[in-house]
């Protein structure tokens, strides 16, 4: 199974960077989306899947999953979509101010 | 601690003290303040004069990084001693002077800030044993020397000559630095006297030379030694004061000081002889045949110092034979060069500081420095006058003033010189004379041009700004008394020889401080005499013919000066780190997004594969079942999916897609925290981007080229491939206990059985606090830019 999402995780990565690499600034933020999703199943699958149950004191069972990756991911996941809200609404911005959204004509001018 | 360490921090303390004296005050000048802290280290050292000249010699150490061999330790011999008094000496006089020179409206809190800083760096070069601490101080100098001299920073000059300065002589002293760093790694200390006691064992190393040249090459940008003088003529946009300080009496001399305290490391070899005496003749030479071209009286003082300093190098380098031959009649007869040097260190400072001074004076009291303009001042200016005739004449080497006494001393060198039996001084000796005389030749007219284009002839008072008059007594307080000084070195120079030259000699040629001579003024016909009348009456002609050969000049292209090198190197510099920079720094987000994968694909992935890190190994895994396959499957599809889809809104809910698959995927892993947060954020997430893209243009094709697009498909597949391996590695392979099974005991420690929900609110709760923090400054981010009024008019000014 890890290996499964270890694979994932790669196709995730590399769909990720092929999207920032290019110049719609609205591919870079789903690139930047998507980086995140691969980086919380990354996390996940480092701790090891399906080794217990559910990190629950009350179950009382013999052994529980590991709970250190998945605090670790719950503050990730609410870090991402405040990220992600944020260069949405400077895109936003930025198309309203410079009326593209290319990055090429984005490029800045020499500031002196 | 040692009251001589005490003595070079205190000119730090007062320089720090001075922003805060400077409110207090009010109308007093600051300066009288200063001038305290110069005067009362001046009689500290002063008083040393005894012990010194006894021949005793004071250390003391403050230790600062003794693991590494780097403590604070301060040495007093007579060498030492001299430049200390100099600096202190000269420092006062300066400062009275400054009070009197500078306009209130100037800055003068940080005119002395800086001044200060420069005296307290300078005692530190010239007291410390400990080469690295001296580098430091050495730096410090050259860092005040640029403050002092872009003190008119408004000036375009001012600034050009400050940044020309400080690349010099920074690159001399870098240079100084791995000498020194060679020295240590030879000896095995950083101690100068430690140094010197034991290099006679590796005068073979191979390290041996190299360290000399790069700590030539501090002493000889320090110095302005030909060709790096070039930075000196335009360090005169200093403020007059801080030349006659920093550019003539102290801090160029930094390098003389410099080579005087490495001769006993260095001196007695041939190449030490040669460069030192050549650079040093050479200097001497250009020095005084640009000086005779100027018009601009402080650029005519600015050769004139750099000739001058050639003539001290000079003298430093001939005398470091004494140490081939060692205590004997020889020894004493080149040793005699280096006293000479020294007598003429002393003497240069008092007759250049009182010319600067007088310079400073006619600047400041008739509005302009060109020749072309002044002329018969001297029935305005007469007491100014006899400073200037004093001053210029002990320059030119005339009798009765101190120049007369070291320059016969020189000339006697030169000649004792010409016939050293060694160094194959026979086939070029004779050189050594002829160029010290041409340039005393040379000497003579300038120095004439000074009191004689200035002061006499007639008066063009429709030229200048203002009606000469004589300025504040203060102002000619510190120039009369360097002109006494001028004159009483005359008549009684072994007063100044028995107390501070012989123990300086011992300092420069160890265990030869008895070769000291006696100093007379007359000692028969002897070649030195005739020398001195032949200079006075070639001179003389020389300078009645000035007009007539002044062509001689034009015969060098303007295109061929070392300052046009400099000038092309610097902004050759320019143009190309530009070119470079531009080539790599393109504006364009996605090319710097490539830099960094393309990195991190390099170095992860390497390292990975070069330490050997690699390790994949699925025994660990657990099983799959047919569904959780399909949902991963699902996943795959849709995330390369997003790759080609045109349409906004199916790339959204591809993503979406994504989302909500980890959500299950959390479920399956035994995470229903997660679960239920991925879902909900998944839905803002997807509602937010359905809300900004109503307002953001269609997908455009991706119009870059098919290079481009395989160029950046190959970044993705290997960034890709780099993740998995790490993460394939890091799976296989456990190099510690994991620390989870503490929060497992979540229930004693923190009184919650959901143990994610005890980590994030108790364990680590500090954290949690702070991304709501995160949370609320992102908030702000976003209300901010949707509230935020369209600049874009004041925006097109600000392009303009």
């Amino acid at each position: 199974m890890e290996t499964l999402i270890i694979l994932l995780v790669g196709v995730l990565t590399a769909v990720a960077i092929y999207l920032v690499l290019s110049k719609s600034l609205i591919r870079v933020i789903l690139g930047t989306a998507i980086f995140s999703h691969a980086v919380h199943l990354l996390i996940l699958s480092m701790g090891g899947l399906k080794k217990g149950t559910v990190p629950l004191l009350g179950e009382e069972a013999e052994s529980y999953v590991d709970a250190l990756p998945q605090a670790l991911i719950l503050t990730a996941i609410v870090i991402s979509f405040a990220v992600t809200a944020f260069i949405l609404v400077l895109a936003f911005r930025a198309y309203q101010e410079l009326g593209t959204d290319d990055l090429e004509e984005m490029r800045g001018v020499n500031d002196e | 601690m040692h009251l001589l360490i005490l003595a070079i921090l205190i000119p730090f303390f007062a320089a720090a003290l001075i922003p805060f004296l400077y409110r207090r005050i009010g109308k007093l000048n600051i300066g009288w303040f200063v001038l305290i802290v110069p005067l009362a280290l001046f009689i500290i050292l002063a008083m040393r004069i005894p012990d010194i000249s006894a021949g005793d010699t004071i250390a003391a150490t403050l230790e600062w990084i003794p693991s590494l061999g780097i403590n604070f330790s301060i040495y007093l011999d007579g060498l030492s001693l001299i430049l200390a008094l100099l600096i202190t000496g000269m420092g006062s006089l300066v400062i009275l002077y400054s009070i009197y020179y500078l306009s209130p409206y100037d800055s003068l809190p940080h005119f002395y800030a800086y001044l200060l800083l420069f005296m307290g760096a300078m005692l530190g070069v010239v007291l410390s044993d400990n080469l690295l601490v001296l580098y430091v101080f050495w730096e410090l100098t050259s860092i005040s020397s640029f403050l002092l001299i872009a003190f008119w920073f408004h000036r375009k000059n001012s600034r050009y000559g400050a940044q020309k300065s400080l690349l010099i002589t920074v690159f001399g002293g870098f240079g100084m630095l791995a000498g020194f760093i060679m020295l240590h790694t030879m000896t095995d200390t950083f101690s100068v006297r430690e140094i010197a006691a034991s290099i006679s064992q590796y005068t073979d190393h191979a390290l041996f030379y190299p360290a000399m040249f790069l700590v030539l090459l501090g002493a000889f940008t320090k110095s302005a030694q030909f060709p790096f003088h070039i930075w000196l003529p335009d360090a005169m946009e200093a403020p007059t004061p801080v030349s006659a300080y920093l550019h003539s009496a102290t801090m160029v001399k930094a390098g003389i000081y410099l080579v005087a305290r490495f001769t006993p490391i260095f001196g007695g070899t041939s190449a030490w002889f040669w460069t030192v005496t050549l650079v040093g003749l050479v200097t001497l030479f250009w020095g005084s045949f640009c000086a005779v071209r100027q018009t601009d009286l402080k650029a005519l003082l600015a050769y004139s110092t750099i000739s001058q300093l050639g003539l001290i190098m000079s003298l430093f380098g001939m005398g470091s034979a004494a140490l081939y031959f060692g205590d004997g009649s020889d020894g004493a007869l080149y040793g005699l060069a280096t006293f000479a040097a020294l007598f003429h260190l002393v003497n240069h400072s008092t007759f250049k500081g009182a010319l600067f001074m007088v310079v400073g004076i006619v600047d400041h009291q008739v509005g302009t420095r060109d020749i072309r303009r002044l002329g018969g001042l001297i029935s305005f200016l007469p007491i100014t006058f006899t400073f200037a005739m004093i001053g210029s004449f002990s320059m030119a080497g005339l009798p009765f003033f101190n120049g007369f006494l070291s320059k016969e001393m020189f000339f006697t060198a030169s000649l004792n010189s010409a016939s050293l039996p060694i160094f194959s001084a026979g086939t070029w000796g004779w050189l050594i004379p002829v160029i010290a005389w041409t340039a005393s030749v040379l000497t003579f007219v300038y120095c004439m041009i000074i009191v004689f284009r200035t002061f006499l002839g007639q008066p063009q008072l429709k030229k200048l700004d203002k009606k000469p008059v004589e300025p504040p007594i203060g102002m000619l307080i510190s120039p009369a008394i360097l002109s006494l000084l001028i004159v009483g070195i005359f008549f009684a120079p072994n007063l100044l020889g028995d107390h501070l030259l012989r123990p300086a000699l011992g300092g420069v040629l160890p265990g030869m401080a008895g070769a000291a001579p006696h100093i007379t003024a007359w000692h028969g016909f002897q070649p030195e005499l005739w020398m001195t009348l032949g200079i006075i009456v070639i001179g003389g002609i020389l300078y009645a013919t000035l007009r007539y050969w002044k062509k001689v000049y034009s015969l060098i292209p303007d295109t061929w000066t070392f300052n046009n090198l400099y000038n092309r190197f610097l902004a050759g510099l320019e143009n190309n780190s530009n070119t470079l920079t531009s080539f790599y720094m393109t504006g364009y987000l996605p090319h710097y997004f490539a830099y960094i994968f393309t990195f991190f694909v390099l170095v992860a992935g390497g390292t990975l594969v070069f330490t050997g890190a690699l390790s994949i190994d699925f025994s660990n895994d657990a099983p799959v079942k047919p569904y959780e396959f399909l949902l991963v499957l699902v996943m795959m599809i849709a995330a390369v999916a997003i790759l080609f889809v045109r349409s906004r809104l199916t790339s959204i809910l591809l993503n979406g897609v994504l989302g909500f698959s980890i959500a299950i995927l959390f479920v399956l892993f035994r995470a229903p925290d997660l679960a239920l947060t991925q879902l909900v954020i998944e839905t803002v997430t997807t509602v937010l981007f359905l809300l900004c893209f109503y307002f953001l243009p269609e997908l455009k094709k991706d119009r870059i080229p098919r290079n481009a697009k395989i160029r950046n498909a190959a970044i993705a597949i290997a960034g890709g491939t780099t993740v998995v391996l790490i993460a394939l590695s890091v799976h296989s392979g456990k190099l510690f206990e994991s620390i989870s099974s503490y929060f497992e005991n979540s229930y004693e420690l923190a009184g919650g059985k959901n143990i994610v929900n005890a980590i994030l609110g108790d364990f680590r709760g500090f954290d949690t606090m702070l991304e709501s923090l995160v949370l609320f400054i992102a908030g702000i981010g976003v209300y901010t830019l949707i509230r935020i009024k369209s600049g874009k008019e004041p925006k097109k000014n600000e392009d303009k």
